[in-house]
């Protein structure tokens, strides 16, 4: 499935169809990661039950060291 | 006890968390420090790179107040945004408004500043924009409600220093909400002389993170803080322009 992340257009593997298989897929190390959905913020309890469909974009965010 | 808002802390320097050597001498600079408040800058994954290291990783969440940044944002839509994000996680207490008007100076758009922190308000957000150390647009923040006024001593990492200690004085002076002196602090002797001008805090950054030993650093800056604040409570003498012996003029041997 071709869906927008983080500004890159990424061909998904087919099994991958919620916010959380995504997380899953990419098994980001950081501790605490803000997930965005054609604009809309998650919930944490909302990623496996957000279906995907081609086209949607997504942002993973995190927070980084800054002042 | 310096309080904002409805949160209150122990220490009154604020440490910012960007540009260490490594995540070893980060944390070690952030015990040392001895902060209870940790700002951080929200920021896309590296989808390319998922297994990147963080530096939450390392530390105690549970131990620091968490003061995400704006920074990035342009307008005060924007910087809503992130602000939004950023409470989405969960972990976050408070917002910096942070909204760069200048990429020379790095000085802070006042109008979309204004913006945002009204509009952040009225979110519910607990909101600490940092400013310029213009008095009138400080005022005005206060009077949005904003929960403390966080005016720069000098450009963003520049290390200047307190280059107009009188801005800051009429700043501290007319807020009934905590001050807290943020960005421009080079040295020790710079967050001191904020403190002495009566500042509720020092946020800073580059100048633990970039200094020789940041480690060192992180301890020097939380000594100086005390030291700033212990001064200001105890207040200092007036500047004469004569001098006055401190030795007794009677029972003289000579």
């Amino acid at each position: 499935m071709e869906i927008r992340i983080n500004g890159n257009d990424v061909t998904i593997p087919e099994n991958l169809t919620t916010i959380q298989d995504v997380i899953n897929h990419y098994q980001f190390k950081s501790p605490i990661i803000i997930v965005e959905h054609n604009d809309h913020i998650l919930k944490k309890e909302d990623y496996d039950q957000t279906k995907l469909k081609p086209g949607d974009h997504i942002e993973f965010v995190q927070f980084v060291g800054g002042g | 006890m310096l309080k904002i808002g409805k949160y209150t802390f122990n220490s009154r320097l604020f440490l910012g968390t960007g540009k260490f050597p490594n995540f070893d001498i980060q944390k070690e600079a952030v015990l040392q420090s001895e902060t209870d408040v940790l700002t951080f800058a929200v920021r896309r994954m590296d989808i390319f790179d998922p297994q990147q290291p963080n530096f939450l990783e390392k530390i105690d969440l549970k131990r620091y107040k968490f003061l995400p940044n704006t920074a990035g944002a342009k307008t005060a839509e924007e910087a809503v945004r992130i602000a939004k994000l950023a409470d989405a996680s969960g972990i976050c207490h408070m917002v910096k408004v942070e909204i760069i008007g200048c990429d020379k100076t790095l000085l802070p758009d006042p109008v979309e500043t204004l913006k945002a922190t009204e509009m952040l308000l009225a979110e519910g957000f607990t909101v600490l924009p940092y400013t310029s150390d213009d008095v009138v647009l400080a005022r005005k923040l206060e009077e949005l409600g904003a929960h403390a006024i966080m005016p720069g001593a000098s450009p963003i990492g520049s290390g200047q220093g307190i280059i107009n200690p009188l801005n800051l004085h009429y700043i501290i002076e007319q807020s009934s909400v905590p001050v807290i002196v943020d960005a421009g602090i080079g040295s020790p002797k710079d967050a001191s002389y904020a403190m002495e001008l009566g500042a509720d805090g020092v946020l800073l950054n580059t100048a633990v993170s970039g200094a020789g030993c940041p480690v060192k650093m992180a301890e020097a800056m939380k000594l100086a803080v005390k030291s700033g604040r212990l001064g200001y409570e105890a207040g200092r003498i007036p500047k004469k322009t004569i001098a006055t012996a401190s030795s007794p003029a009677d029972g003289l041997l000579v």
